[in-house]
């Protein structure tokens, strides 16, 4: 009966899709519908097949972990990584090198269509895939209980790819709605809300079946990301289309309200994706891999509510010395400052978790990852906070400076407990023994540790460099450098920037051949680790 | 079945929780980041009473030292102000001829130039002075009205075509064609004559009738050789330097419809001492006579 409101649903999503590519008022909005028909109708087909065969038993399936989501998960995350680092080398060399700009691609592959493929394949495709993937992993294994909603799973996980290639498209194609990381259109927009609550039915749904008393801390972040992401992500994207038939709208809020609103969604973009989320990923993997107990739950209590209450109103230190009224800015400063403790909290409960595990450094490539990820997250958790101070924040402020902010938190935190995750996941996923090369693991820690090395302080200087030569005036007061004199000035660090991109992007590439052969060559591993049982 | 936390004999008390073999300790949290955190806090408080934080009902506290960034940025051109007060004085009172002269005055008036042509003139004549169509680029020595620095000062405190300003330069080039005073023929004659002046060649025939169409419409303000008149802010015609475009089609609309550019006059917003100064400025940019 379900697959015959299914065939009714996708045959009108096919049809409208028609009518859509027919009345398409903008080309992105036409291959848009174009690939939603194609999509649609390719799944009213397999629905078809599928309607009136016998049906396979699910009721074995519920004693185990589900994971085949994860599996695809775990590929599409490494997948979207390469994409996401590739387009991030070529645009940085587009900046020390105008003229891979080329011309033929002029409209299509310069460095404004190009840039935000690269943020948001890196933040919402490399980093939302591997938050969405550990998180049904995490969210199993210590709830003791298969994922919830069945094949629901599948459509978070199908419906997110599908979310990134009409996000990505779409910025080729020059439809953008302006608002940084919230560049998708409306209808790409509603889309991900689908989605994204689909994604919070799953997860919620898992945590209320759980076997186990407790919640554990991990859960605690994946919630609070999942939830304040949708809150964000809708009031952020209030916008009204000009058209059903086109890509363009426009946004409810204007002038400074807008500037406000996209700032509370971009700084906690930041803090509920990329900080949130991951130490969700935190929580779990370092102690499975260092094999400690986690260091104190006092502090992961006091840390995250701290973090979770704390974040919400760092977002107007991205608009010092604005429209923004004094008032606003000063709170956001204050509560970007008091953020610097409970943000550190989880880099000490990671770290000391590795109290009495310190040798496993010297042995195991995966914990350096780990480890070195944290150090990361130390690092620009402290810089973030001192940028956000005005007088700081007047120097460093549209600079590369903040450019190598981000990387450092990206490329350093995000990145590496990724992979490392990644390099935990995979043999397990698989059953496999071991990882085919932990040498290689080596390999990807230097060329990705160097690069990062290479980025943040190449941007440093060349940001901090900017600042100053922009400020500096003649004794009469008058400016004395011109825009086009410290783009000049930056040449050579942005080279140094690009080449730190290469080995970031190199050791990605050693990891997704150390993968492939973990699946391919590793020996298997017998027993099954894939039953739903409490730990206690 | 899931792996157990190592433990050693001085382990602390876990809380006895366990998840996928995951166990937690009972430790207390670190005092230093507890005291830096409770620090933070109170620094947090102390600053929001310094300084404009509080949304209240009617507006947010304006802070016990009374800073605000609008007072901050006023208090900086003020302090600016007021150091380049006498070089200012200077330069409002001194012969025009005199600030090019006078090395100090003239470095001066170049940078306080370039911040106002920065600030009022790149909307029209280009960040790098090289103009656009219908905006003169000021970098060569084609001047429409003069290029010394008196012409200068008179155009951009005066403007042109503008209805700000008594003194306004004024000239209007008839329409021809719209107007009838040509006939189609002749126009396009005349053009192919024009586009011969600066070596641009053309239909032989067309440029034998143009000349004629020329002298007869055209030479009283563009002069007998095409050589313009600054009098009239007529453009010289002969030297391959466009104002709207030097090709056929550009040209025909020109003496079909002909052009009103205005530019404001820049006395109703700049004070003599900036007028002075952008002008030293555009003088210098290359064709200054």
């Amino acid at each position: 009966m379900s697959n015959y409101i299914k065939l009714i649903a996708l045959g009108l999503v096919v049809l409208f899709a028609m009518l859509a590519t027919n009345y398409a008022r903008d080309i992105a909005y036409l291959v848009h519908a174009i690939i939603i028909m194609v999509v649609a109708a390719g799944l009213f087909i397999h629905v078809l097949r599928n309607t009136d065969e016998p049906q396979v038993a699910v009721g074995s399936l519920a004693n185990e972990y589900f994971d085949s989501v994860v599996r695809a998960g775990v590929i599409a995350t490494a997948f979207w990584g390469i994409v996401g680092f590739l387009v991030g080398v070529l645009i940085a060399f587009q900046l020390a090198f105008p003229a891979l700009n080329f011309d033929w691609a002029e409209g299509y592959a310069n460095f404004g269509r190009l840039r935000p493929i690269h943020t948001s394949a890196v933040i919402f495709a490399f980093c939302g895939n591997a938050l969405i993937a550990t998180s049904f992993y995490v969210v199993q294994r210590t709830c003791a209980a298969r994922l919830w909603g069945g094949n629901l799973a599948w459509f978070v996980f199908w419906g997110y790819q599908l979310f990134i290639v009409l996000a990505a498209t779409g910025y080729l194609l020059g439809a953008t709605q302006s608002k940084e990381y919230a560049e998708p259109e409306w209808y790409v927009d509603l889309w991900l809300t689908v989605v994204w609550l689909a994604y919070l039915a799953v997860f919620m749904g898992t945590l209320i079946k759980r076997k186990e008393p407790h919640i554990y801390v991990a859960n605690w972040f994946y919630l609070s990301f999942i939830i304040t992401i949708a809150l964000l992500h809708v009031v952020n994207n209030l916008s009204i289309p000009v058209s059903i038939w086109g890509s363009k709208s426009v946004q409810v809020f204007s002038g400074v309200q807008d500037a406000m609103v996209q700032w509370w969604y971009g700084h906690n973009a930041v803090g509920f994706f990329l900080t949130a989320g991951f130490l969700g990923m935190m929580y779990y993997f370092i102690p499975k891999q260092a094999e400690r107990p986690v260091f104190s739950y006092k502090l992961s209590i006091i840390h995250f509510w701290s973090l979770i209450f704390l974040y919400i109103w760092a977002g107007p230190h991205h608009l010092h010395y604005t429209a923004l009224p004094d008032w606003a800015t000063t709170l956001g400063m204050v509560f970007s400052i008091v953020l610097w403790m409970p943000s550190w909290g989880g880099m000490i409960n990671g770290l000391m978790t590795l109290s009495g595990a310190w040798d496993k450094l010297r042995t195991d490539p995966v914990i350096r990852m780990m480890v070195i990820s944290l150090g990361f997250y130390g690092m620009s958790t402290f810089e973030g906070p001192m940028m956000s101070i005005r007088a700081v924040n007047a120097l460093s402020h549209y600079t590369d400076w903040t450019i190598g902010h981000v990387h450092s938190g990206a490329l350093g935190w995000n990145g590496m407990i990724t992979f490392g995750a990644l390099y935990f996941l995979v043999p397990v996923l698989w059953k496999r023994e071991r990882l085919y090369s932990l040498t290689l693991v080596s390999w990807h820690f230097w060329l990705a540790t160097i690069g990062i090395v290479l980025y943040a302080s190449s941007m440093w200087v060349t940001g901090i460099m900017e600042g100053l030569m922009w400020r500096e005036v003649d004794a009469n007061g008058f400016l004395v450098n011109s825009f086009a004199d410290t783009v000049a000035a930056k040449k050579p660090m942005n080279i140094v920037r690009g080449l730190g991109g290469v080995l970031f992007l190199s050791g990605a590439l050693v990891m997704c051949y150390n993968l492939w052969m973990t699946v391919r060559r590793a020996p298997a591993k017998e027993a099954s680790l894939t039953v739903a049982v409490p730990a206690e | 079945m899931s792996k157990e936390s190592k433990k050693f004999e001085d382990d602390p008390d876990t809380t006895g929780h366990v998840w996928d073999g995951i166990e937690e300790f009972d430790n207390p949290m670190p005092r230093w980041w507890l005291w830096t955190l409770y620090l933070c806090i109170i620094w947090a408080i102390g600053y929001t009473i310094a300084y404009p934080a509080w949304p209240m009902i009617n507006q947010a506290t304006t802070g016990v030292l009374g800073w605000s960034t609008r007072a901050d940025v006023a208090n900086e051109i003020a302090a600016v102000e007021e150091g380049n007060a006498a070089i200012n004085a200077k330069l409002a009172s001194v012969e025009l001829t005199a600030i090019t002269s006078d090395a100090e005055l003239n470095t001066y008036a170049a940078s306080a130039g370039n911040a106002v042509f920065k600030t009022w003139c790149v909307q029209c004549h280009g960040a790098g002075a090289a103009g656009a169509k219908g905006y003169p680029n000021l970098l060569d020595d084609d001047w429409l009205w003069g290029g010394d620095m008196a012409a200068i000062h008179t155009t951009v405190t005066h403007g042109i075509r503008n209805e700000d300003s008594d003194d306004a330069r004024y000239s209007e080039m008839p329409a021809f064609g719209r107007d009838e005073l040509l006939e189609p023929a002749e126009i396009d004659q005349v053009v192919n004559y024009v586009m011969s002046l600066s070596g641009d060649a053309q239909d032989v025939e067309k440029v034998a009738a143009g000349a004629v169409v020329f002298e007869d419409n055209c030479s009283s303000c563009h002069a007998k050789d095409g050589t313009g008149d600054r009098e009239q802010g007529a453009p010289n015609l002969a030297d391959a330097i466009w104002l709207y475009g030097g090709d056929y089609a550009t040209l025909t609309e020109t003496v079909s419809n002909a052009r009103y550019g205005v530019m404001p006059a820049w006395n109703t917003r700049l004070t003599e001492w900036q007028i002075r100064a952008v002008t030293a400025y555009v003088h210098q940019l290359g064709g200054g006579e």
